[in-house]
């Protein structure tokens, strides 16, 4: 067997992908954090103290894990749903009772996404908690607040897209305080705009949530926030790494 | 298996290796990468049993002219739904979340404390902690009250109480009039800023002038919205201040 690995791990087309040796040194543990895109985003070495489970009860990593599950599944559910009126909820009952598997599908998004926005604001109490939001990394605490609001958006937009009872009213109460925005609001203090041309209707598409909203909710949900959110994620990594005190005793 | 994991121990390493080398540092792989690694796996499993066993919820398709009642917004945004038995939409939809959103980016900024970093301690950081966890638990309570002890007509009912049972909301609610209001508003927020700057020598100085302003000003803000709830619920006051183009 050790025969075997040997050979394996000598050959040309293994040393090319892996570029370092088995690693049980100093030296070949940090060229497996180098050498690797993936695990890259670590610095090499770590302070002991940080990565206790107890330290950071994992919720940072756990929120980008379960952005990940969101992500896998909800391009598969894109497989099976329409965003009209006509056939949204159809395609949900269809996802739950003719789909193979996608039941399974379906909770895992909704159970993920939920989880997220939990995840997410328990990741926020913690570094609270644990004071890691001090100088030198004021501005990452505040790229952290503004992935918390993308995620609740995200959250939001998704809400509507099973089309049911529960989506439709539950976005209803949630635009319908986009209308009380002052000034640009038709429901608002200093309104100057009626309901066709303020704020909500920009959002919702129309005077009532309907086949406009879905549409608007369904890009933003698929498109548009995944992207944002992905963007200021990666901000959120590098700086953790730039802004440094990871390895340092203090 | 466990000295398979670790290697060659770090103090066994000749000191030339050491150079430069924190006491408690350790090597990122496999130290902290075993750890995700075993947290991802539970957490992936724990969410292939919950979706096998728990199905999401699908109510009766969409229906503009049925409404529910009550409507309930998604969960975490059911404890602003319910800042709007005390407060106006304008301030309970969009002022307060606004606030929050840029309350919590300004903390690493008017908290000048500089003890506490990486540890749990209550003993360096007294204020922040108790003011964050008020804030927190108030956001949770708010939702754990909209969600679960709202009926007909947004209503509070009790665990016990039919929520067939149809509750008056009825009651005398009156506001203070406007001078009332102004001069309650003047002097909450004059004396709120003024008043711990006076008592506590040396805090003026310790913070800055506009950084302590801010910090008040959130604070007694975030103070008011309990001071409110608490006044509406017991004298009945509907609003603070009344003006013609917008109430608080």
């Amino acid at each position: 067997m050790a025969k075997f690995r040997d050979w394996i791990t000598g050959t040309q087309v293994w040393k090319s992908i892996v570029r370092h040796g088995y690693p049980d040194t100093r030296t070949n543990r940090m060229l497996t954090i180098l050498s690797n895109f993936f695990l890259h985003v670590h610095p090499v070495t770590v302070n002991e103290r940080y990565i206790r489970v107890r330290h950071s009860w994992c919720m940072g990593g756990i929120s980008f894990l379960l952005y990940i599950i969101l992500v896998v599944t909800g391009i598969l559910l894109m497989f099976y749903y329409r965003p009209t009126i006509e056939f949204a909820y159809q395609d949900i009952k269809d996802l739950h009772f003719s789909v193979a598997y996608g039941d399974i599908l379906r909770n895992m998004h909704r159970w993920a996404g939920h989880a997220m926005v939990f995840t997410v604001a328990a990741h926020m109490a913690i570094v609270f908690y644990t004071g890691a939001y001090k100088p030198p990394r004021e501005f990452n605490w505040v790229v952290g607040v503004l992935l918390l609001f993308l995620t609740l958006f995200l959250s939001f937009t998704g809400y509507l897209l099973p089309w049911d009872q529960l989506s439709y009213w539950a976005v209803t109460v949630g635009t319908s305080m986009i209308k009380a925005f002052p000034l640009l609001g038709s429901e608002g203090p200093f309104s100057r705009l009626d309901g066709e041309s303020d704020i909500g209707f920009l959002f919702v598409g129309g005077r009532t949530i309907g086949q406009s909203t879905l549409l608007r909710f369904y890009v933003l949900h698929v498109a548009f926030l995944p992207f944002l959110i992905s963007v200021v994620m990666l901000v959120h990594f590098w700086r953790v790494r730039k802004d440094g005190k990871l390895t340092k005793k203090l | 298996m466990e000295e398979e994991i670790t290697g060659t121990p770090f103090e066994d390493l000749p000191d030339e290796a050491k150079v430069g080398v924190e006491e408690d540092e350790v090597t990122t792989f496999p130290h902290l990468v075993y750890k995700e690694f075993l947290c991802a796996l539970a957490v992936l499993i724990l969410f292939i049993l919950l979706s096998v066993f728990f199905r999401a919820p699908l109510e009766e398709m969409a229906d503009p002219s049925l409404t529910p009642n009550p409507s309930k917004a998604p969960w975490y945004f059911v404890g602003l739904q319910e800042l709007l038995v005390y407060f106006d939409p304008w301030i309970a939809g969009v002022m307060i979340p606004l606030l929050i959103i840029v309350g919590l980016m300004l903390i690493p900024y008017l908290d000048t404390n500089p003890d506490g970093v990486e540890e749990y301690t209550f003993r360096k950081r007294k204020l922040a902690i108790i003011t964050f966890t008020v804030g927190l638990a108030l956001w949770f309570i708010l939702i754990a009250i909209g969600y679960y002890m709202r009926g007909l007509h947004w209503q509070l009912y009790w665990p016990w109480e039919s929520r067939e049972m149809v509750k008056n909301s009825a009651e005398g609610l009156r506001s203070l009039p406007l001078y009332g209001g102004i001069v309650f508003l003047s002097i909450y927020f004059g004396l709120g800023i003024y008043l711990p700057a006076r008592l506590k020598r040396g805090l003026l100085e310790e913070v800055g002038r506009a950084r302590y302003v801010i910090l008040m000003l959130l604070f007694l803000l975030m103070a008011g919205v309990v001071i409110k709830i608490v006044l509406r619920l017991t004298l009945n006051v509907k609003y603070i201040l009344t003006t013609p183009w917008f109430n608080i």
